[in-house]
């Protein structure tokens, strides 16, 4: 009996322990003495050319690279900041918030771009914006939408064609979801009246951007609201069936951001693939070759890496920003 | 003479160590005063924005239903943004219960003033500037005290105080290298009188003891009135001295001129062969007496005269002739040729008493020791400068005396049995010097001594 509970008591705290990641891949020699582990929220396939490029020198080194949702990212890692080297996230006001709370460890000898970089520990390295994505066939002979306002009038002009039919963030649950919709309810009104709209035809509520192209393109859903138009565009099968488009009236742009975790028992090799990101994502022609989009230096972004990021975190303005999105999307 | 002089420091270090160590002084104090200033200024820019932030979360408390929100603006933290990223916190109370922020940062409210409170505490770790205030919310059947702290690391502080720092210790060195030019001009300036006064004393002939006339700063008027007063009495006394002298040496030479007139007529009148050798002997010694005395007399004169020159131009050879003419008899006497070689004229410009009687000294010299049936050369030369030179065909000077023999009564080893004083060439190079000429003493390659003057 005792033997039972102990073994129950061990697997439940396995359990507990264990984590289900989106994905987890292996890059390098398996072997290799060194393991660089990267916490990221980003899919694999856009990292993956970037880790080979990065170990082709290194026999030493290999990585283990581990996929989560934003939200659950930031949660896992402040749980565990001993267990990651690296830890790249889109969610810009979670990375700041634990760079801000001592999680990042500065990387020396780094020139970059100072809106692009907090405290040399922080770094920029895509610039993407957020996009609508809707599926050519629900617009067909129809003007596509150019702006919020004008998807506004799309949607109530046929509101048959698109109740349950469109999607976005669960705002909840995604980190990046919640920093797309903060960042659009600062920039303009129209954000509040588009998800009424959409709330009022059942909007479907997504974790990821990925999912949410998935739905698009087997036609489930018509629009794709805030979703990563770099997300979209990386789909081969997707050129034909859906358009991507970025809203005129007001840009949302992310940035994408790595640092090196304060704990890593190898900060040296953690510094150098700092380096080799950031040397490549800020270098427009070599980072053309791989899946991410290049971090856009012409154009500070909107939102900027700065301490008014940690403003919509706040647990107070969460409850009340989360009162109010709930009361508009869920009708 | 300066060997023996003590030295006790130096006017111009003291001076300068004491202007440099001034400025040095001066410029720290500058450096921190000014630094201790500026980090004043730039806490007080932390702390406004600080309370900025604080107040605008405060005031967008609001109570709904019973519960507090806090719907506090974007720019409440975005005002916060630093050059240098400094780590912000936060931190809500409602009564002494956290409702939002980070935990263990220090709230407490109000200071008694009501104004927020800033102060520097350590979060995390880290030293962090912190502000905090309060407001009570009242409505129906609520009362509570709403606190928020906001704190924020110090980096971009210490960034701009090192930078105030550099820029306010580039600002001393300057400031300090300026006044070390200064202090050193200052001092050359202050010390500048003292110099030319040093100067002018040096560059002064040994005779000239006249009061030092060139204004004086007013701190140096009792030195110079001292020295002023102490070369009067050396010339008053140095004065009196030479017209002692002068005074014996007249008195004596008219009794023995008198005195040698007896003799030369008591030698008339005796016979007796050992009383005339006697006689005669008198009559040497009265002679080398009345020389001597007119030689004191003449060496009197020059030095009175060597202070007030009567320059004017004259003929160096009409000079010399008129000089060879007047010697002739004595050179006769003596058997000796008195012969000049001169130029048709050699102007100079000079005293002719003077110059008549230090050349007629060196020639009276030349005859003295010139052997009977020789000649006397008197040559003048018209090179450079003008010079005379008297040669004999006597025995020369002796080598190793020949440095000396132009100081007072210096005479030579070989001029005993020789009437003389020791003041002719004395005189002679007196006057020599005084016209800016010198007197040169050698020996004739043929034998003989051998006198230049030259002007």
């Amino acid at each position: 009996m005792r033997y039972i509970l102990v073994l129950i008591a061990a697997i439940w705290a396995q359990s507990a322990v264990a984590q289900t990641w989106e994905d987890e891949r292996q890059f390098g020699d398996p072997a290799a003495t060194q393991v660089l582990r990267i916490l990221s929220n980003t899919d694999t396939r856009f990292f993956a050319p970037i880790i080979d490029s990065f170990l082709i020198n290194r026999p030493d080194v290999s990585v283990t690279y581990l996929v989560t949702g934003s939200a659950d990212l930031y949660d896992v890692f402040r749980a565990n900041p001993v267990d990651f080297d690296i830890v790249i996230s889109s969610a810009m006001d979670l990375q700041f918030k634990l760079a801000n709370d001592g999680y990042a460890l500065p990387v020396s000898g780094l020139a970059y771009p100072d809106w692009a970089q907090w405290r040399q520990s922080l770094f920029a390295f895509s610039t993407e914006p957020a996009a609508i994505a809707v599926n050519r066939a629900a617009f067909a002979g129809r003007p596509l939408p150019a702006s919020r306002q004008e998807l506004i009038q799309a949607l109530r002009a046929r509101p048959e064609v698109f109740r349950g039919r469109i999607g976005t963030y669960d705002v909840r649950q995604s980190g990046l979801g919640y920093l797309f919709a903060t960042q659009d309810a600062r920039a303009s009104e129209t954000y509040w009246r588009l998800t009424e709209v959409m709330g009022g035809l059942n909007a479907r509520l997504y974790c990821c951007s990925g999912a949410m192209i998935d739905d698009l393109l087997s036609g489930e859903i018509a629009v794709a609201y805030n979703v990563l138009g770099s997300y979209a565009s990386a789909r081969e099968d997707a050129a034909d069936l859906i358009e991507v488009i970025l809203p005129s009236d007001f840009p949302t742009t992310m940035m994408r951001s790595a640092f090196v975790a304060r704990d890593t028992d190898m900060p040296q090799v953690g510094a150098a693939f700092i380096r080799h990101l950031t040397d490549l994502q800020s270098d427009p022609a070599r980072a053309a070759t791989f899946p991410l989009p290049a971090l856009d230096q012409s154009v500070q972004p909107a939102i900027a890496l700065d301490p008014a990021l940690m403003t919509y975190l706040d647990r107070l303005k969460r409850r009340k920003f989360l009162q109010e999105w709930e009361s508009a999307i869920i009708q | 003479m300066a060997d023996h002089v003590r030295v006790s420091g130096s006017l111009r270090n003291r001076l300068t160590v004491t202007l440099i160590g001034g400025a040095a002084v001066l410029a720290v104090l500058l450096f921190f005063v000014v630094r201790s200033y500026a980090a004043q200024i730039a806490q007080q820019g932390q702390d406004s924005i600080l309370g900025a932030s604080v107040t605008s979360i405060l005031d967008a408390a609001s109570l709904r239903d019973g519960q507090i929100e806090v719907d506090f603006p974007y720019a409440s933290f975005s005002m916060l943004g630093t050059a240098a990223d400094d780590r912000i916190f936060y931190a809500i109370y409602q009564d002494d219960v956290l409702l939002s922020g980070y935990d263990g940062l220090p709230a407490d409210g109000n200071d008694p003033n009501g104004e927020s409170k800033y102060r520097t505490v350590d979060f995390q770790g880290t030293d962090v500037r912190l502000a905090a205030s309060s407001r009570m919310m009242v409505g129906a059947d609520f009362r509570a005290q709403l606190t928020v702290s906001v704190a924020q690391t110090q980096d971009s502080l210490s960034v701009t105080l090192n930078q105030i720092s550099r820029n306010v210790a580039i600002f001393g060195a300057g400031f300090f290298g300026l006044v070390v030019l200064l202090a050193f001009w200052a001092t050359s300036t202050a010390i500048g009188p003292l110099a030319r006064l040093t100067t002018s004393i040096t560059r002064r002939g040994p005779q000239d003891l006249r009061p030092v006339a060139s204004p004086v700063p007013s701190e140096m008027v009792p030195l110079v009135t001292s020295l002023n007063s102490f070369m009067s009495r050396l010339d008053q006394s140095l004065g009196r001295s030479e017209d002692f002298i002068a005074e014996a040496a007249h008195r004596v030479r008219t009794p023995l001129a008198t005195l040698r007139s007896h003799a030369e007529a008591t030698l008339q009148r005796v016979d007796r062969e050992e009383n005339r050798q006697a006689m005669r002997s008198m009559i040497r010694a009265i002679d080398e007496s009345s020389r001597a005395a007119g030689q004191l007399l003449d060496h009197a004169m020059i030095t009175f005269r060597a202070d007030h020159l009567d320059r004017q131009a004259l003929d160096l050879v009409d000079l010399v002739q008129d000089l060879a003419v007047r010697l002739a008899p004595i050179a006769d006497m003596r058997d000796v040729d008195l012969l000049v070689d001169a130029p048709v004229s050699v102007p100079v410009t000079g005293d002719a008493i003077l110059l008549q009687n230090a050349i007629r000294n060196i020639v009276d010299n030349a005859l003295k020791y010139a052997p009977a049936e020789s000649a006397v050369h008197i040559g003048v030369t018209n090179g450079a400068a003008a010079s005379v030179t008297v040669r004999d065909e006597g025995p020369g000077f002796p080598v190793d005396e020949m440095s000396g023999l132009s100081t007072r009564f210096a005479r030579g080893s070989n001029a005993e049995g020789i009437i003389g004083s020791g003041l002719g060439l004395t005189i002679a190079k007196d006057v020599a010097v005084a016209h800016g000429g010198d007197l040169t003493l050698d020996n004739h390659s043929k034998g003989g001594a051998c006198v230049t003057f030259s002007f």
